[in-house]
């Protein structure tokens, strides 16, 4: 390798002669003059050796490329399998062997299986029960926040400890329950949607809302108190002052609201009992409930179609969640 | 000046009652007409609701619930139009859900543990009395034939039927014969007031749900009931079974056996022959000795437990350790690409875990899947249906959806660490090791402590990966209840109660009573470990 290589190209341009903005991290290595950097001083920097990259960041892309073919490739597969026209499980197994649409014309058209039904379906509970998560969790950590009440402390805790009873656990007494209102008010009871969104409101108060305080905990007070000298009433100040300060939080609480509900199997799947009714997660488990019979290219486009909303909106706002999630934590 | 109101009492200030009363006024000033007739409709359509509600409560007869309803009503009402109260405003609409769906739902939870409720036992004493009557309905010989008309309200069936007096009698399934008013042709009633009358062709049309509709002839079920073969004319069918209501006692009629309600729950014969349907009844801790007791079910209860604690601690161990080591990896300023690196890593994390779990199910097919077929070249490993495999397999895909989790939480927290630790370790002399060890990793355990907890509560009740991947299988045929050797306890609940022949919601209850006595303890554990409550002041 030439010694005096001014334009570090094969492995020497991995080095870090614009180091990436990961994280803002703070950058300790040796930021060398870049490409668009202007002036290169190939005299100022020392050799290429590939023994030293491999050791000092060589080895970390070989761990990198690893964990990425763990990462991706039951994706690669199911992406494969779902451009397989008419492909059986066995069928999908040849990576891209062949492509063509046909499978996503046969799951969106298959009068048997209403996946569109399903999908809206499963979009309109999760939005619904994300919208109103956060408008009740943020109401409350509101109000935990700001005021100092009696039970304060042990409303706080007492959301802890009933959150520990997952909802699921109760499963069987919800379906009593739901079945007994359905008997009278069919409008909201067993095998509707408004029921299932109500049975998820009763998590409402939950972790999420733990997020929420600590994170209302870091908007200052004096804000409210200016808001307040202003003639702000406590509504106008939290829907027009607070909401939009804490808006990286609440935007992380629906994600992840939104994700659990469109996850969530157990109490759709004893709640909605027509198909038309159902969830993306309860049909499509039917769907392949035995596998070797199913068609399973088709299930594959369905999955694509499903994962593809979810993973754009998560990537659009992984910032958020990483933030979130370590707000969350350490508080 | 200093402007207090109760509400940003933060600092803890005790007001007095006058500085109180003022900021009640500045506040609803502040308010607006606006703020008040919104409230004003909304409240208006909550009490709507409510009147709605009570009304079709007490026409059901549930007057308990129907107070209940007004009760909460009242307390709205009173909490919004009162001028104090100001932190239950913002606290009341999620704590209604609450309180109806986890706190109501976990006490009935453990109402349910002490019944015998599930298949068999699904309704009252009078349910399974009628079933079980109209059940063994046969027609009586020389009954006469009754004129009838089949007639339809809102979609239930009745009967419209023209006595031997010539006057119109209505009943359904539910409701016994009586009179109503009714036009009458040629001495046959064919409609009355309320109803449809069903022509010729929907009679066609229903022919089933009408050969099987019986109408019980009054409230005394041994008077027996009337059924129509043909939609035109009915005859009387009685019971072969009659029911002495003192006595509490089923007799068949053709058999003459007696069948005794000796407190199960069932009629049961001396011989020990049980009638079914029976009824729900309280039976104390049945449920729980059963579950405890019963050899067949401990063996499961048992090992459920401990594979649930093995999956839920191996499953946080193994995605911590990945997570904290690609952290580790990738948290190096001279590496490149590490953004594009991320964003595949968090795939997994980011696509629905039933739609992975179903994904890696028919990967990991025996005969048909990708990893046998392709990487193992054509070998039949059995992944999902060997228990040791099954359970391998179940940790693997959840170490496949976890790890990018903690990757995530442990670059964050890697990154909140300062530098100059490390850099003044260097000085000193230590090995980057030991800087790991010493320094690094306690500071990070630090942080990360609490969300270990929070991913071991949430494995231990991880539903999805189980149910989707091996549907707790293997099957482990030598239980009573449909238990595999990869379920963990929710999923061993879910399918007792709505899996298999026999659903058994109590002892399903019961189960839910016991995982939550596990959980709870390991949580207050936890919580003296961690003191995490000790920071809500």
């Amino acid at each position: 390798m030439a010694t005096n290589d001014p334009l570090p190209t094969g492995p020497g341009a991995m080095r870090a002669d614009v180091a990436d903005n990961f994280d803002d991290l703070s950058t300790r290595a040796a930021v060398l003059p870049g490409r668009r950097g202007g002036a290169i001083r190939p005299n100022n920097k020392r050799p290429f050796n590939l023994r030293r990259w491999f050791a000092a960041t060589g080895w970390r892309h070989l761990v990198g490329i690893a964990i990425v073919i763990f990462s991706l490739f039951p994706i690669v597969f199911v992406i494969s399998s779902s451009l397989n026209p008419n492909g059986t499980l066995t069928g999908s197994n040849a990576l891209f062997s062949k492509i063509g649409l046909d499978s996503y014309t046969r799951i969106l058209n298959d009068p048997k299986v209403p996946f569109l039904t399903w999908f809206g379906n499963t979009l309109i509970i999760s939005g619904i029960t994300a919208f109103l998560t956060v408008f009740l969790g943020a109401l409350a950590a509101y109000s935990f926040s700001r005021m100092r009440f009696a039970g304060r402390r042990f409303g706080l805790i007492a959301i802890v400890v009933i959150q520990m009873f997952p909802q699921l656990l109760a499963v069987v007494a919800i379906f009593l329950l739901m079945s007994a209102i359905g008997d009278l008010f069919p409008a909201i009871g067993l095998n509707t949607h408004i029921g299932l969104i109500m049975v998820y409101l009763g998590g409402a108060l939950g972790v999420n809302t733990f997020l929420m305080y600590g994170f209302f905990n870091t908007v200052p007070v004096s804000i409210d108190e200016a808001a307040k000298l202003d003639g702000a009433g406590h509504a106008r100040i939290f829907f027009t002052i607070i909401l939009r300060l804490v808006a990286p939080i609440l935007s992380v609480v629906a994600l992840l609201s939104f994700i659990a509900s469109v996850n969530e199997f157990v109490v759709a799947s004893v709640l909605l009992i027509d198909t038309d009714q159902q969830t993306l997660a309860v049909g499509l488990t039917k769907l392949v409930s035995n596998p070797r019979y199913a068609d399973w290219s088709a299930f594959s486009a369905g999955a694509v179609i499903a994962a593809l909303p979810v993973v754009a909106l998560f990537l659009f706002l992984q910032k958020y969640i990483v933030g979130g999630l370590t707000a969350g934590s350490v508080k | 000046m200093s402007i207090k109101t109760d509400d940003d009492a933060v600092s803890g200030v005790k007001l007095t009652k006058r500085q109180r009363r003022a900021s009640h006024i500045a506040d609803a000033a502040a308010g607006g007409v606006k703020v008040l007739l919104l409230k004003l409709l909304l409240l208006g359509v909550v009490d709507a609701v409510a009147i709605y509600g009570v009304v079709i409560l007490a026409t059901a007869g549930q007057w308990l619930v129907a107070a209940i309803v007004v009760g909460v009503a009242a307390i709205v009402n009173w909490i919004y139009f009162s001028r104090r109260k100001l932190p239950a405003k913002y606290l009341a609409p999620g704590v209604i859900f609450l309180i109806l769906f986890q706190v109501f739902v976990l006490v009935y939870t453990g109402y349910i543990a002490f019944t015998n409720y599930g298949t068999g036992h699904n309704g009252s004493k009078d349910q399974a009395v009628s079933s079980l009557m109209s059940s063994s309905l046969e027609r009586v010989e020389d009954s006469r034939a009754y004129p009838v008309t089949v007639v339809d309200q809102a979609g239930t069936l009745g009967l419209l039927v023209t006595d031997a007096d010539g006057e119109a009698m209505l009943g359904t399934a539910d409701t016994p014969l009586a009179p109503v008013n009714a036009t009458i042709e040629d001495g046959r009633a064919v409609a009355a007031d309320g109803w449809s009358t069903l022509q010729f062709a929907d009679v066609i049309a229903r022919t089933d749900a009408i050969s099987e509709l019986s109408v019980p002839f009054s409230d005394d079920p041994n008077d027996g009931a009337l059924r129509t073969p043909d939609g035109a004319s009915a005859y009387l069918y009685t019971s072969s079974l009659t029911y002495d209501e003192q006595a509490g006692s089923m007799t068949n009629l053709d058999t003459g056996t007696v069948y005794q309600d000796n407190g199960t729950g069932a009629f049961t014969s001396e011989a020990g022959e049980v009638l079914m349907p029976g009824w729900q009844i309280p039976i104390g801790a049945d449920n729980f000795v059963r579950a405890v007791t019963d050899q067949r079910l401990t063996g499961p209860l048992v090992y459920v437990t401990l594979w649930t604690f093995a999956f839920a601690l191996i499953s946080v161990a193994s995605t911590f350790f990945l997570g904290l080591l690609l952290a580790m990896v990738f948290n190096d300023a001279r590496m490149r690409g590490r953004k594009y690196y991320r964003v595949l890593m968090i795939l997994p994390y980011a696509v629905p875990s039933f739609l992975s779990a179903l994904i890696w199910a028919g990967m990991m097919n025996e005969s048909f899947g990708f990893i046998n077929q392709v990487l193992f070249g054509g070998a039949s490993i059995p992944w999902l249906t060997d228990p040791v495999l099954a359970k391998f397999s179940v940790l693997l895909v959840n170490l496949w959806l976890g790890f990018p989790y903690m990757f995530l939480v442990c670059t964050g927290a890697l990154q909140s660490i300062p530098d100059e630790l490390q850099e003044a370790a260097r000085v000193d002399g230590a090995s980057p090791w030991s800087v790991f060890r010493l320094i690094k990793l306690p500071l990070l355990l630090v942080s990360v402590a609490p969300l270990l907890i929070a991913s071991f509560a949430f494995n231990f009740n991880n539903f999805n990966v189980i149910y989707m991947l091996t549907d707790g299988g293997p099957r482990d045929a030598s239980a009573p209840i449909p238990v595999g050797h990869t379920d963990i306890l929710i999923s061993m609940v879910y399918k007792v109660a709505f899996t298999g022949q026999t659903r058994d919601y109590g002892l399903a209850s019961a189960y839910s009573i016991i995982i939550f006595i596990i959980v709870a303890i390991i949580s207050v554990i936890a919580f003296r470990r961690t003191k995490s409550l000790e920071e809500l002041s």
